[in-house]
């Protein structure tokens, strides 16, 4: 299976006159084409500036990073990489479909046109059919949130990160765009790295779950959930395999805190 | 205490009822107190000047308006291609902008008899005058509205691989809007302030050059006719910008 992120010592941080602010330490990870990987960690962990490290918005002090075989910056210039932020981060001046459309009309010579008949199919996708003319402010967080998930699909990335975009959504609706989620990367096959606060969200999306620990951020463990959940399978939230990996995660985070 | 919402009837009605009570209250009060009119005319006094005077108004709002909108086009023009510039190079934004500060410091009533003398007696002194009060507040409101873009968006715009030119008119311009037109309305006021002090300090035509001769010559009714004019004018260049604004602004 071929690899689509590896990490190999990657230190994060910023340099100061005189002293230096690691962020990541020492950081190694494989990820596999397809794989659906969930990071769970305290707050200022560096999860989001592993995305970011990753999507080429920061750059790392030392070590290596390969997207697909490439350096990050190949990678996001040949749009494989797809970002879905915490919060919409939609247009306000832009529609539904305009904003699913904006990496049509920005990127240089590496953008290109987007045929209907696919934002279409995306936006059944997506259930936004009705509400394609809509602005933004007339959306619920929701609906705002799978908007940015049509954007960031509609170039059919080969990754997909998401900084905890369902962080700010109440339970049901989170829950609700989870399983809708699983069942896009069951069909698009896309490779998908999700940064959450939640447990329960780590465990039920990720095929693993990497668990970092903060001060300086270091991966802690990675669960392999790979066992007890077959790609096609639709597994329940309340499966005792499920309850137990939690259990396990959460015992892992008190640890490192 | 709750505030119930006004409907939008009642909220178009009350201004104008506000309006009309103190016009009344003028009308019969006036009397009343014993004003002299050569102090304060009453409104149906105004309302006669402006029948019997239009000719002579028009003629002297004309130039005024010509001054004013010309002022509020350059002057807001240039505030908003010198706040790309600053955006765009720390340098120049550093080593300007206060200049650019210090410029605006200086009170209109002094500067504007430089800008005569420079210029001379025609329309152009007063377009510059009318163009340098609406300049500053734009310049200060677009260089904060280029620059509103949060961190997300320009790290999306970053990751979408989009080059200068793209961000700048698919997301800071559109983003600099709702501050560009805050300061658009204040300046479409501000700009007929402007030809008026022009035509104050320098002018035998124009609303300004009216309100100096109707004073000097204990005209009252027609130094209220010309300011009910010039403001009734700015109330226009207002609710025109107020218009572009929801036509631009769609969205919020």
């Amino acid at each position: 299976m071929s690899v689509a992120i590896k990490c190999e010592k990657l230190n994060v941080g910023y340099r100061n006159a005189d002293s230096t602010i690691t962020i990541l330490s020492n950081l190694d990870l494989s990820v596999p084409a397809g794989e659906f990987l969930t990071i769970l960690g305290p707050s200022g962990c560096g999860k989001s500036t592993l995305l970011r490290v990753i999507a080429d918005l920061l750059q790392p002090l030392s070590g290596s990073i390969n997207v697909f075989g490439a350096s990050p910056d190949d990678a996001r210039n040949r749009r494989q990489i797809g970002f879905v932020f915490q919060d919409s981060t939609l247009l306000p001046w832009r529609s539904v479909i305009e904003n699913i459309q904006l990496p049509s009309s920005v990127g240089g010579h590496h953008k290109h046109s987007i045929s209907g008949a696919k934002i279409k199919s995306l936006l059944k996708l997506m259930g936004l059919e009705e509400l394609d003319d809509r602005y933004p402010h007339q959306l619920s967080g929701g609906q705002r949130q799978r908007v940015a998930i049509a954007r960031a699909l509609i170039e059919e990335p080969k990754l997909l990160l998401m900084d905890e975009p369902f962080g700010a959504l109440d339970e049901i609706t989170r829950d609700r765009l989870n399983s809708e989620l699983l069942s896009i990367w069951r069909s698009t096959g896309t490779t998908i790295l999700f940064v959450t606060h939640s447990i329960i969200e780590a465990v039920y999306l990720g095929q693993r779950v990497m668990v970092m620990a903060s001060n300086p951020g270091r991966v802690l463990k990675i669960a392999d959930l790979r066992d007890i959940k077959k790609k096609d399978l639709v597994i329940e939230r309340e499966d005792p395999r499920i309850i137990s990996a939690m259990a396990d995660m959460r015992r892992a985070l008190e640890a490192a805190s | 205490m709750t505030e119930v919402p006004l409907s939008r009837n009642t909220a178009l009605l009350l201004p104008i009822l506000g309006g009309v009570s103190i016009i009344v209250a003028w009308e019969f009060l006036l009397p009343v107190l014993g004003v002299p009119a050569y102090i304060m005319p009453t409104p149906t006094a105004i309302a006669g000047v402006f029948v019997k005077q239009w000719p002579l108004l028009f003629s002297n709002l004309w130039p005024t308006a010509v001054e004013s909108i010309a002022g509020f086009v350059i002057g807001n023009s240039v505030a908003i291609l010198i706040a790309i510039v600053f955006v765009y190079s720390r340098i120049i934004q550093a080593a300007y902008f206060p200049v650019v500060l210090f410029f605006n410091t200086i009170p209109i009533l002094a500067l504007a008899p430089i800008i005569i003398l420079i210029f001379g007696l025609g329309m152009t002194p007063k377009i510059i005058i009318s163009a340098v009060i609406c300049f500053f507040p734009t310049l200060v409101n677009m260089i904060r509205g280029l620059n509103s873009p949060s961190p997300n968006e320009i790290e999306l715009f970053r990751i979408l691989s989009a080059n200068q030119w793209e961000t700048f008119w698919r997301l800071r311009f559109p983003r600099s809007m709702p501050m560009l037109f805050s300061s658009l309305r204040i300046a479409s006021t501000t700009a007929v302030i402007g030809a008026i002090v022009g035509e104050w300090i320098g002018s035998d035509k124009g609303i300004g050059a009216l309100i100096i001769q109707a004073t000097f010559n204990y005209r009252s009714g027609q130094l209220y006719a010309a300011i009910v004019l010039s403001s009734s004018m700015a109330i226009c260049l207002f609710l025109l910008v107020a218009f572009v604004e929801r036509k631009v602004i769609r969205y919020a």
